[in-house]
């Protein structure tokens, strides 16, 4: 793209989802970009069209009829603008067809396998599985699994520079043996890309460049204290346009419209998330509830980074970003994994009344036999909703998990890190977490806000002081593109057009008895009004604070309490508005879930008043 | 926009099924093209490359990778047959004192070895696999190399819930009606290698039973998912299903509980009882989607029948429509009115809706994605 952005004034872009295409025009409004419509179309990549170009230009015919504007011409984008028709540039993510789908391997599976996972996650990929010398399956296991899954790539790794070459070699061996297909396209071969021990190169492309398309690019762990993902995720993006998008019907001619590469769908994201956190300063959480998967999306801040060190993206970068794909939960397709992973129990302590068994397990399934229908009864979204908390708080697990400091480090650990319960490697640091942005239907078209609200703060616990959005529509992922190209219009759009603001919570972390207290505090708005109390344990509190304004809050903890400066200690902070408000949340973290079902209940109905979350009617029965 | 179509499950006497049956790698075809097929006719042969078993005989043997080559008997690509010596070394210090011998895991064939990392790739011999016409049909078309295309005129029911592979059978009804639950006391010998219509739900013993007895399969309105679990032993997750391990395949023609087969369904199956059918209960929810199916192969259409359109199947008033979801679930019922603007329902979500008159003359406002048509035939 040869285009200045200053003369970038009318953007147009696409994102072809497996079932539907969205469309968004981007213009330059006031000296400020902002989304002027977005349209939608059913994806047109499986019989009878088989073009993914027809979706496209009919998500964006239905653009053209909103903004009265025209930008296609005999089937083409009209480019550049002339008068009140065409764009200047045209982009697009891509996750249609299943996306990316992966399988990495690597000698040392919480080592160079996990790091493979990090590049090809980070890149936008489903990885299918991760095959490791010490994974504990049986070399003609794993050969057999290679064989089976068919997937659109591979990226294998394993050895740090000068470091084993056998492990590494007897991985490609294996690969060799299985001789893996391409899940598209029987023509081509699969490609492979090589990101191990520099010493093993030669052996690798030996044993696999008469089988399988061998890429080599700089070891992704070239020591152990360092991932140098980048390579490998730009191979990654390479082949995904040479070799998968180029086997879908109709993609070569998206392609050749396309000013910039096309992305896989979750890689923009990612994108975006990290461009905002990075412009920003801020750590952030996002999470992308669909129907068959869940992925969380975060940036915190690297435990290890050293200020006297130069700033360096793989040596020495100051935030990490991190993606896991939680590949079976989600809210209709995989909703019944979703009540077996969960359980029903777990399910249940989010229902504030009884209901059948037999009749949830029915109602679950048939749901997943008819992922389109919609809960028409108010009892039907409550555990509907009930099961979006599972479900998200189950990827944030595995989420957490993900997320971690470097294994492999010499590190030096005290008595105290020997008795901790969790992963104490997690980078996620819910305390310092700035702001948590959900999105997908259960929570950008929940029919009450204040419902997205209730579901973030179950699901994800943030502690301490925490801003709160959903993604309206869905346009992170055109973003993410746009970022690529014309970074300035895409946190403008992003800011402005693409979260909804749900306030802030305010959450402080700790445990004590029903009724005792948990701290004082002192809230002021721009108008002069203050609104003062004593926040009690098992209470929750909501005050209005519209979208654009914003508040001075003074918390002052008891002992037993940490708001973010540390236990007792207090903190003052300037918070923002948004549709629901501002949330005083004195349920503790871990959340208080009595066991008792009377007193759980109670408490439930309670807090779901108080943050207005269902109608009254709906929770207190005659 | 002429009208809108809300996507039914196909319920029709008359229709062409046309099969794609390919084998999962390239082989041969035995088929010809205007070969009569019987469902369990031998299209196209392939043999599935045996599987790969790795042995480290370096390590084995107590030697260096790259000194492997001199201690080994046989060369990539050789044949071998199970317990055939392939590597042995000199013993301890070379006296031949304590010799180590490595043998062929299995008959097959030398796939690699490697001076790397010492190890020795074991290919057993390939598995012959086959794949059937599974209808009673007509080739129509070769796929060179992979198999061919099946084509017959016949009754086409599909499901919407299935488990269990394709299986062949004879039809046979075994409640009165829409109203009947298949129980463990209604099965006996003789519904061995039948196929078992049962107007609403099928018990966990019933399907037990059936099992039990060789049932090929069973067609039933619905299924509990507590049966479903107790059946298979585990919670299915997913909805991909095909690969049970069960005697019994299952189609469910309504869903998730207690209820009744569409009037038509069990009408259509009784009107075939003691013809053969072919049955598929792999089921697939996502991109693709594949719904469990019966098919009965019919000679030609009788004279004057028309195959139902797009435009006879879309969604208008007087249609006849199944509804899916709580709080009216399974209920059939005929349209009385479209309104165009988005309505708020019980749940305060917006949705286009329409409104329905049940058999029981009651009525209700449905959100039209919480409703099936039913295609008429």
């Amino acid at each position: 793209m040869d285009k200045k952005p200053e003369d970038i004034k009318v953007i147009l872009a696409t994102d072809c989802g497996s079932t539907t295409t969205k469309a968004i025009l981007i213009m330059l409004v006031d000296g400020e970009y902002r989304l002027v419509v977005r349209g939608e179309a059913p994806t047109t990549v499986e019989t009878p069209f088989e073009d993914v170009t027809m979706g496209a230009l009919n998500a964006i015919t239905e653009v053209e009829e909103l903004a009265g504007r025209k930008l296609v011409a005999d089937n083409v984008i009209m480019r550049p603008v002339e008068g009140d028709s065409g764009c200047d540039i045209y982009i697009s993510t891509s996750s249609a067809g299943g996306g990316l789908q992966m399988m990495v391997a690597g000698v040392v599976k919480s080592m160079t396998a996990k790091s493979a996972e990090h590049a090809a996650l980070g890149a936008g990929a489903i990885v299918m599985d991760a095959i490791a010398s010490n994974d504990k399956r049986l070399p003609h296991e794993q050969i057999e699994r290679i064989r089976q899954l068919r997937p659109d790539m591979i990226l294998l790794s394993g050895g740090i520079d000068g470091g084993t070459v056998s492990h590494v070699v007897e991985l490609a061996e294996l690969i060799s043996a299985a001789d893996p297909k391409p899940r598209l396209g029987i023509g081509y071969q699969l490609p492979v890309i090589y990101a191990g021990n520099i010493d093993a190169r030669e052996s690798v492309n030996g044993i696999l460049e008469r089988k399988v398309d061998l890429r080599i690019v700089d070891n992704i762990r070239p020591v152990l204290e360092e991932e140098n993902l980048k390579p490998a995720r730009e191979m990654i993006h390479d082949l995904f346009m040479e070799h998968v998008m180029a086997q879908a019907p109709g993609y070569k001619k998206l392609m050749s419209w396309a000013d910039a590469p096309i992305m896989p769908t979750p890689g923009a994201v990612g994108a975006i998330m990290k461009k905002v956190a990075d412009e920003e300063g801020i750590q952030v959480l996002g999470v992308d509830i669909g129907g068959a998967t869940t992925d969380v999306f975060s940036v915190f801040k690297n435990p290890s980074y050293d200020s006297f060190k130069p700033e360096h993206e793989s040596e020495n970068p100051v935030t990490i970003f991190n993606r896991t794909v939680s590949a079976n939960l989600g809210m209709s397709y995989s909703i019944s994994n979703v009540f077996k992973e969960a359980g029903l129990p777990n399910i249940m302590r989010w229902v504030p009344f009884d209901m059948d068994e037999v009749i949830l397990r029915n109602q679950v399934k048939n749901k997943m036999v008819r992922p389109t229908t919609i809960p028409q009864a108010m009892s039907t979204l409550i555990f509907e909703q009930a099961l979006a908390r599972e479900a998200l708080r189950l990827a944030f697990i595995q989420h957490c998990n993900f997320a971690t400091t470097l294994k492999g480090i010499q590190k030096q650990r005290s008595i105290s890190d020997a008795f901790e319960q969790v992963d104490s490697d997690t980078i996620v640091d819910l305390m310092g977490l700035d702001i948590l942005i959900g999105s997908g239907g259960v929570l950008s078209h929940a029919p009450r806000r204040n419902q997205a609200t209730m579901l973030l703060l179950d699901a994800f616990q943030p502690h301490g002081f925490t801003q709160l959005a959903v993604d309206s529509i869905f346009m992170m992922p055109q973003l993410g593109v746009l970022a690529s190209i014309h970074p300035k219009a895409a946190t403008e759009v992003f800011h402005k057009d693409c979260l909804i603001y749900l306030g802030t919570s305010i959450s402080p972390a700790g445990k004590s008895k029903i009724g005792s207290s948990i701290g004082d505090y002192r809230i002021e708005t721009e108008d002069g009004q203050v609104h003062k109390g004593e926040l009690l344990f098992g209470d929750m509190l909501r005050f209005d604070l519209p979208v654009g304004k914003t508040a001075k809050v003074a918390f002052n903890p008891s002992r037993s309490f940490n708001i973010g400066a540390g236990f007792g200690k207090k903190v003052e902070k300037t918070v923002y508005g948004g549709t629901v408000g501002l949330v005083l949340d004195g349920r503790g973290r871990p959340i208080f879930i009595p066991e008792d079902k009377e007193l759980r209940v109670d408490l439930l109905t309670k807090w779901l008043l108080a943050l207005d979350v269902y109608p009254e009617s709906a929770l207190i029965k005659e | 926009m002429g009208h809108i179509y809300t996507p039914g499950l196909k319920v029709t006497e008359y229709t062409k099924v046309i099969k794609r049956r390919i084998l999962p790698l390239k082989g041969n075809v035995i088929a010809k093209v205007g070969d009569k097929m019987k469902p369990a006719d031998i299209i196209a042969r392939a043999d599935l490359p045996g599987n790969v078993d790795q042995v480290n005989v370096a390590n084995l043997l107590g030697c260096d990778p790259e000194d492997l080559q001199y201690f080994v008997r046989i060369k990539e690509g050789e044949q071998v047959k199970e317990g055939q010596m392939i590597a042995k070394n000199k013993g301890l210090l070379g006296t031949g004192l304590f010799k180590t011998s490595i043998n062929a895991p299995f008959d097959g064939s030398i796939e690699a070895i490697s001076k790397i990392t010492g190890n020795i790739l074991f290919r057993a011999t390939p598995i012959p696999i086959v794949t059937t016409a599974y209808l009673e049909g007509d080739i129509t078309e070769i796929i060179p190399e992979e198999g061919a295309i099946v084509e017959a005129n016949a009754s086409f029911i599909q499901g919407i819930f299935g488990i269990g592979g394709e299986r062949f059978g004879i039809i046979k009804i075994i409640t009165a009606d829409t109203k009947g639950d298949l129980t463990a006391d209604m099965i006996d010998e003789s519904h061995r290698g039948k196929i078992l219509v049962c107007g609403r739900r099928v018990t966990a013993g019933g399907f037990r039973k059936a099992m039990e007895m060789g049932v090929e399969a069973i067609i039933a309105g619905g299924i509990d998912d507590r049966d479903l679990r107790e059946i298979l032993g585990y919670d299915i997750g997913v909805a991909i299903t095909g690969s049970e391990d069960v005697v019994t395949a299952l189609v469910t023609t309504e869903g998730f509980g207690d209820i009744p087969m569409a009037q038509k369904s069990f009408d259509l199956l009784k009107k075939y009882e003691g013809r053969a059918a072919s049955v598929n209960g792999a089921t697939q929810i996502r991109a693709g989607v594949i719904r469990p199916e019966i098919v009965i192969s019919q000679p030609a259409p009788p004279k004057g029948f028309v195959a139902p359109t797009e435009k006879t199947l879309g969604l208008r008033i007087g249609s006849q429509v199944r509804v899916i979801r709580y709080p009216h679930f399974g209920k059939i019922g005929e349209v009385t009115a479209l309104p165009p603007e988005l309505r708020v329902l019980e749940s305060e979500s917006k949705a286009r809706v329409l409104e329905v008159v049940f058999g029981d003359g009651s009525t209700a406002v449905v959100p039209r994605a919480n409703i099936e048509t039913i295609e008429n035939f």
